[in-house]
């Protein structure tokens, strides 16, 4: 779109002007080189930079993608309602019917979603405050394994702790099970891990130098302006990333599906087992994500309410 | 000055100290004296290392080779942080962007050193605080916030938060150079009257008339060392070296 405007604008300049003017104009310029392939060059880089810092914003959860879904799923309804055999119940009755058992398995996935973040924040902090140490094993160290975590497949993650933790462990002659739901939290609280490590090793940085200065010069510690100068400040700057990972956790806890937990997919692929008609399954997929939206959209909307004003403070 | 101090204990002395960033050697062989109660003042063209001259005395840069003492600490052999930390209680910088806190108010910037670094009671320093805030003239701002004062007024808290720490040595490094000419004023007086009850000042500063009216001592460095240095009255008005008048004439 960007692209196209520069071409636009060109052509309704050279439109609107008498030609003559178009000329005298080009001849008076100093440089004649330089100038026309730079100016649109300089402009291109400009406008790209602004619509990147728009697209943050554009690719949020926006009230448009809600009436799309709802569009979407009543589409999804019809279709199903026409090709529904005569004495079929309603679509819209059967998912009803469902919606108890799918909204259990929908809390499923938010008590995942707030352990895999609370765990993988704890962790995460102290993974990011070992990337900014001042001792060279600690920082590479943690600076691998939050790189690796990071870079990782999510569902890769999630195999590995299926299978590698044990069903069970035994501990002072007690027998404690390892459910497959805990170890999927797990699995996915190593990427959050790494993601927050990150993080809190970006908002640490970008904290100007000046303030450690001025702090080392009134004989505070390290340790002190860490935690009490340069840590307070970061809180707002790793609000919005961290709320923004937590939206896209949230959306991934569906991934425990694939390893049997039985959260909302998993449920809602039993619940058209059991309905076997071919014709809902547009319907209740189009449901479950009208479930995830209307759970993430408020959240996407805070993050950048809270950039916004954060941005106007800074 | 006019009137002549008696002569003090040196507190600060640099001896031939050298320092450099990678290839690029900043302090060559720069020696310096300061008598307790003295005010020196730096000045000399941009990048001539007056600000890294004053972040070794303190000990945030570490020195190549040479000495640098200040009152009992031998700032050149300072490794652990404990021993840089016990310097920086009795040498206080204050920088050219004021550095405040900006999560903290005007009142909560200057108490928090002597709280947390002093371990001093919460209610003396409270007091010693609302007494620095109103020296600066900055009594009713004790509440603001960095971000809701002018330059001026923070550069004002800042010195104030440094005193509060009640150090031997203030260093100034060109504090008003971010300033506005007519908060420029304000900021200078509090040096003034600073210098006036006998604090040890090292300012690194462009006021050439600031720094005639208030240095015992004027040194001119260019390129990493100390081409001159003398009484104010001296190095003003009868520079000895060319290089000295040069800059003088740019800028008087």
């Amino acid at each position: 779109m960007s692209r196209m405007s520069t071409p636009d604008v060109v052509a309704r300049n050279t439109a609107t002007h008498p030609p003559e003017r178009a000329v005298s104009h080009t001849a008076t310029k100093p440089v004649p080189h330089a100038l026309p392939v730079l100016l649109p060059s300089a402009l291109h880089v400009v406008r790209g930079a602004l619509d990147e810092r728009r697209v943050g914003a554009r690719w949020r959860l926006q009230r448009a993608h809600g009436v799309a879904l709802v569009a979407a799923f009543l589409l999804a309804c019809g279709v199903a309602e026409a090709q529904a055999a005569a004495n079929d119940p309603s679509i819209l009755a059967t998912l009803w019917r469902w919606t108890p058992l799918l909204a259990r398995g929908f809390v499923f996935n938010l008590a995942i979603s707030f352990l895999a973040m609370s765990i993988g924040t704890l962790a995460g902090f102290f993974l990011g405050f070992a990337q900014i140490s001042l001792l060279p094993p600690v920082r590479k160290g943690a600076s691998f394994v939050t790189h690796f975590f990071r870079n990782a497949p999510w569902l890769v993650l999630l195999f590995y702790c299926m299978f590698l933790l044990p069903f069970q462990v035994t501990l002072f002659g007690y027998t404690i099970p390892i459910p497959d739901w805990t170890k999927a939290t797990l699995g996915l609280a190593l990427p959050v891990m790494a993601n927050v490590s990150e993080i809190v090793r970006g908002a640490v940085q970008s904290i100007p130098t000046t303030q450690w200065e001025a702090s080392a010069s009134l004989a505070f510690s390290r340790r002190q302006t860490l935690w009490m100068i340069i840590f307070p400040q970061c809180i707002k700057r790793m609000l919005p990333p961290w709320m923004n990972l937590y939206a896209i956790l949230t959306m991934a806890t569906v991934l425990a599906s694939i390893v049997g937990v039985a959260e909302m997919m998993t449920l809602t692929q039993r619940a058209l087992a059991a309905e076997n008609r071919p014709g809902l399954l547009l319907a209740f997929y189009s449901y479950v994500l009208l479930w995830f939206f209307a759970y993430c959209y408020p959240i996407a909307r805070w993050t950048v309410r809270l950039e916004a004003r954060y941005a106007v403070n800074q | 000055m006019i009137d002549a101090k008696p002569p003090s204990e040196p507190i600060v002395v640099l001896a031939d100290v050298h320092q450099s960033f990678g290839d690029v050697e900043v302090l060559k062989g720069v020696s310096m004296t300061v008598r307790k109660g003295g005010v020196a003042c730096i000045i000399g063209p941009s990048g001539s290392g007056k600000s890294t001259l004053l972040r070794c005395i303190n000990g945030l840069v570490p020195i190549e080779s040479g000495t640098i003492r200040v009152a009992q600490f031998e700032v050149h052999k300072l490794r652990s942080d404990e021993e840089k930390i016990a310097l920086r209680k009795e040498v206080s910088m204050v920088f050219q962007q004021y550095n405040l806190f900006p999560h903290k108010t005007a009142l909560q910037n200057v108490m928090m050193a002597p709280i947390h670094v002093l371990r001093e009671n919460e209610r003396e320093v409270r007091e010693r605080a609302i007494a620095l805030l109103t020296k600066v003239g900055l009594a009713e701002k004790q509440d603001a916030y960095p971000g809701e004062l002018s330059g001026g007024q923070q550069q004002r808290v800042a010195i104030a938060r440094s005193l509060a720490m009640r150090p031997e040595v203030m260093l100034f490094d060109e504090v008003t150079a971010a300033l506005d000419p007519e908060t420029v004023k304000e900021v200078l007086n509090t040096i003034r009257e600073l210098a006036r009850e006998g604090m040890t000042c090292i300012i690194v500063t462009h006021e050439m008339r600031f720094a005639r009216e208030i240095a015992d001592q004027v040194h001119f460095t260019d390129g990493g060392k100390i081409v001159e240095s003398g009484p104010p009255a001296e190095l003003f008005d009868r520079p000895k070296i060319e290089r000295t008048r040069a800059f003088l004439s740019q800028i008087l």
